[in-house]
């Protein structure tokens, strides 16, 4: 069973296990249908926030669990107060279902590398035992800490399920659409002025890939998923060739308000903070207990989500400039 | 450089300069390039210089913008067959940066800007301006990592950033430096600092700089030796809590202690704002002899002597296992360390003629 198939990540996870023959069936959850074609994946509408899904759980004899369904962005949700209401209530009874379910043997959780938060006090990499330095009062980051505060609870109470949950990177790629492809996707790109943020992607279809092997395999535990390599993010929008607008941190959240509301993108505060100090974890579990080697490098990841975004107003302006050169030097 | 006396730079009426229908430099400006200019025929495929690199590399020709030639002539003219390969260098060197292909390390050390651009911006500071002594360099190893232990001063850490460039320049090897929060809490100070290799001052930063087999520095003292009076020069502080020698035996890398002269008069400390300090969250706003007196002039470092010695390196990989998680022997090895680096500072300020030169 997965949830949150009517979001992109959850559709594609949900279509890459029904492409696995030794996958059963494969039952997609969530409020409303998907738009995406899901294939062989058998969709119940149902909501994970209410205790009917332990009757789904039962009724179809799930034996793994995987929950996609944390949401990222308040817009998509209806509002911040409903994407808590989605990420923490529905993860809350989507574990007491599953605790009550004796057929289940794992539960895989997408959860993500915000759950470190983002701050000056931050050492170089984040390995899966340490702890957040910076603690985050709102957003997603919040939310992924709630989330897996109540997945550990599940596992201690059911040591017989396998636990993974994988503390994804954020998603890049060119179907990804989130709160930082969306950044990227800004005609004039905003940064905080004087700090440069240290990046870490996961391609998409990395992303699901991964899903799929711990669903497949027996991997409990936590692992932090990213692709090798960083990119500092000055680095990044000039890749983009986009022209930046560097404003001091205390306009931060102003300047998120107007981009807000011109429809363009969605910012919280925790992202801000991302955006301003950045976060790197360490993957080096990821090759030695996890077993997973992602085909796509940080930066190969954001350069295939460039190149189906199409040039800035920079490389544009560069290419016009630069094939002048080239005519008169013949 | 000599056979050219003239450089063309308008079109002064004659065909070719300036034309739109031209993709080819002019025959004049072809004559006035001399022998440095050795193309046999005019074919537009090939390039003249290894300009290859370069902006027009990979760009097809639009033969409705402006000659450029004489632009081309006027560095050949001006540096020679050298100076265009640096030119050429230098132009790659900024095409990379603006495009954004070059590789940044996970600790956000940019190897290609620090060389390129911030240590060649302190070398003058260094070799000219405190005429920079050093000695003992040998003791600094070829490969494999060493954490280089410092005494810390002078107000502003300039200390560190000199000897990251020393290390560099006479050991031929990136010095990666730790430093507080506060440096990455500072804007512009944070993000330079991680480009330039420096990281947070944790264990876990540290032990994995070492494990990768890095130099590494550390000014254990941190501000407390920054921001000491001038009247306690080269009294070294507390050194921290040890941590520093807890990550050196943990990964089993030697310590090389490293004391510097001269930093410690560079802004002579005579007073503290500690109300203002307080107010900005930073631990001391200092008051010098000329700060705030005069303004910015006052932010311009005396010129005093500086000399750097590195030390006999310290062992620490023929210590038990579960040696790190002995207090009572990272605190002996500690005070070892801060001795060692006290009495080489009072043998270094023996030698010293006068604080200037």
């Amino acid at each position: 069973m997965v949830t949150g198939v009517s979001r992109d990540a959850g559709a594609r996870c949900a279509r890459r296990l029904a492409a696995d023959p030794s996958i059963e069936t494969v039952i997609g959850v969530d409020v409303v249908p998907p738009r995406a074609e899901l294939g062989r994946v058998r969709f119940v509408r149902a909501d994970i926030r209410n205790p009917v899904i332990a009757k789904v759980i039962a009724g179809e004899d799930v034996d793994t669990v995987v929950h996609t369904g944390v949401v990222a962005t308040p817009g998509s949700a209806g509002g911040r107060s409903s994407m808590k209401e989605i990420n923490v209530i529905g993860t809350m009874q989507l574990l007491a279902a599953c605790q009550k379910a004796p057929g289940l043997r794992k539960l895989v959780v997408k959860s993500s590398t915000t759950v470190y938060g983002a701050g000056p006090r931050d050492p170089a990499m984040f390995t899966e035992e340490m702890a957040p330095r910076a603690i985050h009062q709102t957003g997603l980051s919040k939310d992924a800490v709630e989330v897996e505060g109540y997945v550990r609870g599940f596992a201690r109470r059911r040591p017989d399920v396998t636990v993974s949950t994988l503390r994804m990177a954020n998603w890049i790629g060119p179907q990804t659409d989130s709160p930082i492809t969306r950044y990227f996707e800004l005609p004039v790109v905003p940064t905080v002025l004087g700090y440069d943020a240290r990046l870490q992607f996961l391609h998409e279809s990395d992303g699901v890939e991964a899903i799929h092997h711990a669903t497949v395999e027996d991997l409990p535990g936590t692992f932090n998923l990213a692709g090798d390599g960083i990119l500092v993010l000055s680095q990044a929008i000039r890749r983009l060739g986009r022209p930046v607008v560097r404003l001091p941190s205390f306009t931060a959240s102003s300047t998120a308000a107007v981009v807000r509301r011109a429809r363009l993108a969605d910012f919280s505060p925790d992202q801000i903070t991302f955006l301003t100090y950045g976060r790197v974890v360490d993957t080096t579990r990821m090759r030695t207990e996890f077993g997973f080697e992602p085909r796509y490098t940080t930066a190969e990841a954001f350069d295939d989500f460039r190149a189906a975004l199409g040039p800035g107003a920079v490389t544009t302006a560069s290419r016009l400039l630069t094939a002048g050169l080239g005519a008169v030097r013949g | 450089m000599a056979d050219a006396d003239v450089i063309p730079i308008g079109s002064g009426g004659r065909p070719g300069r300036g034309s739109a229908r031209r993709t080819t430099p002019s025959a004049a400006a072809r004559s006035l390039a001399g022998k440095n200019y050795q193309r046999p025929e005019p074919d537009p495929q090939s390039e003249p210089d290894d300009l290859v690199d370069g902006p027009t590399a990979e760009q097809p020709a639009v033969d409705e913008l402006p000659d450029f030639a004489g632009f081309e002539q006027v560095v050949r003219d001006m540096f020679g067959d050298a100076g265009e390969r640096k030119v050429a260098e230098w132009l790659a060197f900024l095409r990379r940066r603006l495009t954004g292909q070059y590789e940044v390390d996970e600790f956000g050390y940019d190897a290609e800007l620090t060389d390129q651009v911030l240590l060649s911006g302190l070398r003058p500071l260094a070799e000219k301006w405190f005429r920079v002594e050093v000695r003992g360099i040998e003791n600094i190893p070829d490969t494999g990592s060493a954490l280089i232990v410092a005494n810390h001063s002078g107000t502003m850490p300039l200390d560190g950033l000199i000897t990251q460039l020393v290390v560099a320049d006479h050991a031929n090897r990136p010095l990666r430096t730790l430093a507080a929060d506060l440096v990455f809490r500072t804007p512009f100070v944070g993000e330079l600092a991680r480009k330039g290799g420096a990281t947070l001052a944790c264990n876990d930063d540290a032990e994995r700089l070492l494990r990768e087999g890095n130099l590494v520095g550390v000014w254990p003292e941190g501000f407390k030796g920054l921001g000491k009076p001038f009247s306690e020069r080269y009294k070294l502080q507390r050194f921290g809590r040890g941590g520093f020698v807890s990550a050196a035996m943990r990964t089993g890398v030697p310590i090389v202690p490293c004391s510097i002269v001269g930093a410690e008069e560079i802004y002579p400390l005579v007073g503290n704002i500690a109300s203002l300090a307080r107010l900005l969250g930073v631990p001391y706003i200092p008051v010098t002899p000329f700060f705030p007196l005069l303004g910015p002039l006052g932010l311009i470092p005396l010129p005093s002597k500086w000399l750097i010695e590195f030390g006999e390196p310290i062992r620490t990989d023929e210590f038990p296992e579960g040696a790190a998680d002995d207090p009572m022997l990272v605190f002996n090895v500690t005070d070892q360390v801060r001795e060692t680096i006290q009495q080489t500072l009072y043998a270094l300020l023996m030698q010293r003629r006068s604080v200037f030169f």
